[in-house]
């Protein structure tokens, strides 16, 4: 069997068994479809929150971009893992004791205010569509790489899927088939790794196999035989830096921040049926996420070790055959400048040409065909790759149809909804939005990668420090926080599109402020928030006494209930 | 008045562990992963340098640990003052 044939195999049987799962798990209730009944089991939350979070960019294209990146790819492996720990501490469980479906909800109950609920909902909304466009196009990348149809078709064929259990099962069916989704991605992701991982350096476990010795019998360790050859093609060397250090800091606080501010993630932990219940879901959650975050940096030395004795100076005639497969993808491109007939894959500090582009995004893709693993491993990567895809797309389709029938019409414009038309409604608003996003998948903006910075500066910068000061000061009132969400999302905002879009020709550090690139910006925002909150409280009237009793209720664990039975 | 005391205790206690454990999360990512990675780097574990190993592998292990001692944590601390959930949860 050819590796076509594997494909199809193994991304033939995971759609069955998702759907498989949908039609086990219905939503019956407005309970089921948001926060599935409130009675998840805590490891099970933990693998849906894992899959829900590791996305097609944790799957496909983190460690590609760390392989480029080096030691500055640190920023993306603490940042998206140490969210967690802000999200455990400090969230989590205050939001899983307040009892609501949402975090729109939860902003709009604490301050009172419907300009609350409404600049939350909006947020949540433009968070979760520019996550998911990217979903998307990464299930029509695979399926056009993979199994040879358009990317149209791909997009189409996830669309479909997706549409089926999110809008039939809700929260129930997302969080069942999201299991099944992270178990076949985190089995897909280490198979290679420790394939590869023995192969080049006789450890079966990829973590320490990537401070081991190689096996070519020179006793030399990996990483330093990684520095070489980057210093030799005068690439900097792998475990160095070049970001200045102010701004790896400010990408990593907000990343960090963004993730826990995520609602996709908030959500989840709506779902367990006590606090302490949501406490420790999120510890599964993370040892979930830390096995393939602490596997990818792994991946990212292997494959670049790979690639570098691969292709540096090789002759272009006798390129592997993965080599001429990606060619034909245009996610791999030779310009032979020169006329030798050769290979130079060289960085900025060589004084020969660079004739070889390489998209970031292949390295895991094409990591099995590198290391020659056998047919089936690479069936089974492009599998793995679409359930990190449509896991996420999933959990972000869900935020925008709770956001829409529940926040905006039963919270907002018209109350007196019944169960049964809200149901409906965010049903339909569920299948309004698989439609959008596929059409951003097929026709995508120019302008993915610059939104996604946007995603999670904003969510830095407007929900975390909202939601933080509403359990944390039993005086911060609505003036407060409802000026600190404005000024901080105006002020990331400005930045990001005085950047990304208005001046990208002046998008460097000689003109950042004090070093901060638009990535890393969300944290000064998420201080700007804090800052303006709490001053703009101390001049403002205290909040009304139920609120500050309600504050008191979510600080202690007893009495919790089930999600859809509270109600304040 | 006695519950308002407990009440005032159990989250004084609350804070004091958010501090000690946040601290460390702060350190082991941003103090040995960022601000002191090339200092670190100076000690040598196996083929990593310190900083770097803490940058890429050690500070997620650390995070995994934070969350599992905040949960034991505060069960005990919500059992200590009868907080705990154990005549609600599960109906």
């Amino acid at each position: 069997m050819n590796v076509q044939a594997w494909t199809f195999i193994m991304v033939a049987t995971s759609f069955a068994i998702y759907i498989g799962v949908a039609l086990w798990a219905r939503a019956r209730s407005t309970g089921d479809f948001y926060v599935a009944g409130g009675s998840v089991h805590p490891v099970v939350n933990g693998m849906a929150t894992a899959a829900d979070w590791m996305s097609a960019a944790s799957f496909i294209s983190m460690a590609g971009l760390i392989s480029f990146m080096g030691r500055d790819g640190s920023v993306y492996l603490m940042g998206w893992t140490g969210g967690y720990v802000l999200l455990a501490l400090l969230l989590a469980p205050y939001l899983r004791k307040f009892g609501k479906y949402t975090v729109p909800d939860f902003v709009g109950d604490r301050y009172y205010s419907q300009i609350a609920r409404m600049v939350a909902v909006v947020c949540a909304i433009f968070v979760s569509f520019t996550y998911v466009t990217g979903q998307m196009r990464g299930v029509g990348i695979v399926f056009s790489r993979f199994l040879d149809v358009e990317i149209t078709t791909g997009v189409f064929i996830g669309m479909g899927i997706v549409f089926f259990y999110a809008v039939l099962g809700g929260m129930k069916g997302i969080t069942y088939t999201q299991v099944a989704q992270y178990c076949l991605l985190i089995f897909a992701y280490l198979v290679p790794a420790i394939f590869i991982s023995m192969i080049m350096t006789g450890h079966v476990i990829p973590q320490f196999g990537f401070g081991a010795t190689v096996t070519d019998g020179s006793g030399q360790y990996l990483l330093e035989r990684l520095d070489g050859l980057n210093h030799a093609l005068g690439f900097s060397a792998y475990t160095d830096g070049s970001k200045a250090m102010q701004d790896v800091f400010f990408i990593t606080a907000a990343l960090m921040v963004g993730t826990a501010g995520l609602p996709h993630v908030i959500v989840r932990f709506y779902t367990v049926p006590k606090v302490a219940a949501a406490r420790i879901s999120a510890g599964w959650a993370l040892l979930f996420i830390a096995l393939l975050y602490t596997t990818a940096p792994s991946v990212a030395a292997f494959a670049r070790t790979n690639l570098l004795n691969t292709v540096a100076d090789a002759p272009y005639e006798q390129a592997p055959e993965w080599f001429r497969n990606w060619e034909t993808t245009g996610l791999i491109r030779f310009d032979d400048r020169n006329g030798d007939g050769r290979i130079q894959y060289t960085g900025p500090a060589s004084e020969v040409e660079n004739e070889l582009f390489i998209d970031r995004d292949i390295m895991v893709l094409a990591n099995p065909e590198i290391a020659r693993l056998p047919d089936w491993v690479i069936g089974l990567v492009a599998a793995g790759g679409l359930a990190a895809a449509l896991s996420t797309a999933a959990g972000l389709l869900l935020v925008i149809s709770t956001a829409i029938a529940h926040d905006l019409f039963k919270r907002g414009l018209s109350r007196n909804i019944s169960e049964r038309t809200e149901l409906i409604t965010a049903r339909f608003a569920a299948g309004i939005a698989v439609c959008i996003a596929g059409y951003f998948g097929i026709n995508p903006p120019g302008f993915v990668a610059q939104v996604v910075a946007f995603a999670f500066g904003l969510a830095a910068a407007s929900f975390f420090p909202a939601i933080i000061l509403g359990i944390f000061s039993r005086r911060m009132n609505k003036e407060g926080a409802v000026t600190g969400m404005i000024i901080g999302i105006s002020f990331t905002a400005i930045y990001i599109i005085y950047f990304k879009f208005l001046h990208p020709e002046l998008n460097n550090s000689e003109h950042w402020w004090w070093g901060i690139s638009p990535e890393g910006i969300g944290t000064l925002g998420m201080l700007l928030n804090f800052c303006t909150a709490w001053l703009i409280s101390r001049f403002t009237p205290r909040p009304p006494r139920s609120v500050v009793e309600m504050v008191d209720r979510i600080r202690v664990p007893s009495g919790a209930g089930k999600a859809h039975e509270i109600s304040i | 008045m006695a519950h308002r005391s407990k009440y005032k205790q159990y989250w004084r206690k609350n804070l004091q562990y958010l501090s000690i454990l946040l601290t460390i999360w702060f350190a082991v990512s941003y103090g040995f992963g960022i601000l002191l990675v090339d200092q670190l780097d100076q000690i040598r574990l196996g083929g990593f340098g310190l900083g770097f190993w803490f940058a890429q592998q050690g500070s997620i292990y650390i995070f995994v640990l934070i969350i599992f001692v905040y949960v034991w944590l505060m069960n005990r601390l919500d059992r200590k003052f009868g907080f705990d959930e154990k005549e609600h949860g599960d109906r």
